[in-house]
């Protein structure tokens, strides 16, 4: 399933980890919390090699979010849903309470915060999944895809979550198919395909080699694409969202627009230069 | 006949069962007014807890028959009252696809998953041999037809899931969000299938789905669902460019709708594009 994976995520670092359904994505992170263990070659995981721990020692180092959230949930509320991470890393009741409230506001679960997961929608139980994974505050987070089932709120929460924690110094390694998001946040994408990594760099670099993309089973985000169409007009931009496809375009076409002008004074001038010459 | 594949939903209102006795569940749905013409291709949108997946288990009649729970008013799928109505009396006109694809595999190949349904109606041989391999071609899972499902990838169980469903030819389709986990590579197949789907059998789509692109690319009709009723309703080209109700209902807008908005802003343009497509014709012609 993967062959000859060599990858170094440093401390600190926002990486978006993409590719084809199937290509090895899930079976390389479930490598770095353990669930894993390589057949050949080794893990380092904060500097210790997996090889020696357990999947609840290395729990207290990586925060492991599931592509399904039903592969994750088993309590029957909410709350205690939460609380079972942080309960189980030995801290105090109070401090576990504080840290379940915390990550209840943030999601927005406090007023189902007596319910059974169970119950909840996809995109509610999705929220729970990652509350849970905010409580235990861990200095590396893995998330394989997050952002299935959410809602536009969903999204925002958690992307201005994760914003803030990168900016804390924790590392995030993010396995995605929504290259727009990828895009915006990850500073560092690495592309998988059939079990080895083919590309690996800052997103703007990526999404400029159609060839590799293609072969990935890739597309760039809708700002950047609508942006690359373009080119043929004299446009050029690297822009990644909205705003900077906006901000690129309004400012291409006031120049082309005072350009324009400038031709037309000139043309003008020697018209009326020619009038009086006869 | 007109209501061969329609959908109609009328006065309806949905609670699930509560949670202890003498609790009172809240309503889901409260006055939901739902018509969907034979052949359409429905999308419905809205924020987490909106209904979108019981409403999917409504018009396949799975809630109240299997969830329990007090329906009120009307809910009239290809002319058949699903009140009326046990899910197996459905099973042959109308197929749902789950969101979790997991939830409805459980044979022990690929293979069998996708001719399990056709057995259960008991077709010919050769016509369930014929329909699985032309849907395993279909859907590319020919390369894992022996493999057990639970070795798939989350994009192949999908995949799989959508073979199972497509392969009984059901008049009305029902996708709860069918592209949740999918590559480019598995969205378009799974468009196109669809696409296919409705030239050949003008079968009616019924589709939750929170990516906006999707159903802009495909939706002839958009429903937005909102506090147990339709809050907004109209086409995806009507309805994306109101992008403020839609982000205070909690819904996504394709990005070049947004880029359209934020130009027509700041340069005082009218451009109402939707597409990729659109959107480099109409910017290559303002740049011109």
């Amino acid at each position: 399933m993967l062959r000859g994976v060599d990858l170094n995520l440093p401390s600190g670092q926002f990486v978006a980890l993409v590719g084809a359904n199937g290509s090895g994505k899930t079976t390389l992170v479930k490598h770095f919390n353990g669930l894993l263990q390589p057949r050949r070659g080794q893990v380092r995981v904060v500097g210790q090699n997996t090889a020696g721990q357990s999947v609840g020692e290395l729990a207290r180092w990586v925060g492991f979010l599931f592509q399904h959230p039903e592969h994750q949930i088993f309590s029957s509320s909410v709350h205690q849903e939460v609380a079972f991470g942080p309960r189980n890393l030995g801290l105090s009741a109070s401090e576990v309470n504080v840290r379940v409230e915390a990550a209840l506001v943030r999601f927005d679960l406090t007023r189902i915060a007596e319910k059974p997961p169970a119950i909840l929608s996809y995109g509610l139980r999705r929220r729970v999944t990652l509350a849970s994974l905010a409580a235990m505050d861990s200095p590396v987070l893995v998330l394989d895809e997050p952002t299935v089932g959410l809602d536009a709120r969903g999204l925002h929460e958690t992307f201005d979550w994760l914003a803030e924690l990168h900016t804390k110094g924790r590392t995030i390694l993010l396995v995605t198919h929504d290259m727009a998001l990828a895009a915006q946040y990850a500073e560092r994408v690495v592309v998988l395909r059939q079990g080895q990594i083919v590309g690996d760099g800052p997103p703007q670099d990526l999404f400029r080699q159609s060839d590799l993309l293609a072969r990935a089973s890739l597309v760039p985000p809708p700002a950047l694409a609508l942006a690359q169409a373009l080119e043929p007009h004299g446009f050029q931009s690297d822009c990644l969202t909205v705003d900077a496809f906006c901000d690129a375009y309004v400012a291409h076409f006031h120049q082309k627009k005072s350009a324009g002008w400038g031709a037309e004074q000139a043309g003008h001038g020697a018209w009326t230069t020619n009038r009086e010459g006869t | 006949m007109a209501d061969q594949a329609s959908v109609v939903a009328e006065g309806v209102r949905f609670a699930y069962p509560p949670l202890a006795t003498g609790e009172t569940a809240p309503w889901v749905f409260d006055g939901l007014e739902l018509c969907i013409s034979s052949g359409e291709w429905v999308a419905v949108m809205g924020a987490s807890d909106a209904g979108k997946t019981t409403l999917c288990l409504l018009l396949a009649g799975l809630a109240p028959h299997l969830t329990g729970g007090t329906l009120e008013g009307r809910i009239v799928v290809a002319g058949r009252d699903i009140q009326a109505h046990q899910p197996p009396d459905l099973a042959d006109t109308v197929g749902l696809l789950f969101q979790e694809p997991e939830v409805q595999l459980f044979n022990p190949t690929v293979e069998t998953e996708v001719a399990w349904g056709l057995e259960n109606l008991g077709l010919p041989v050769a016509e369930i041999r014929g329909r699985v391999n032309e849907m395993l071609a279909l859907m590319r899972l020919e390369h894992a037809r022996q493999r057990p499902p639970a070795t798939l990838s989350g994009g192949e169980k999908k995949r799989l899931a959508l073979a199972s469903v497509l392969v009984m030819h059901p008049r009305i389709l029902i996708l709860d969000e069918p592209m949740g986990g999918l590559d480019p590579a598995g969205r378009h197949e799974i468009l196109d299938a669809l696409a296919k789907l409705r030239r050949d059998s003008s079968t009616t789509i019924v589709m939750t789905e929170s990516d906006p692109e999707a159903v802009s690319a495909f939706a002839d009709h958009l429903v937005v669902l909102h506090q147990g009723r339709i809050a907004l309703e109209g086409s995806p080209r009507e309805l994306f460019h109101q992008i403020q109700e839609l982000t205070a209902l909690g819904v996504a807008v394709p990005q070049v709708a947004q880029i359209a908005a934020l130009l027509n802003r700041r340069l005082d343009t009218s451009f109402d594009f939707l597409s990729l497509d659109e959107a480099r014709a109409a910017l290559a012609v303002h740049l011109a």
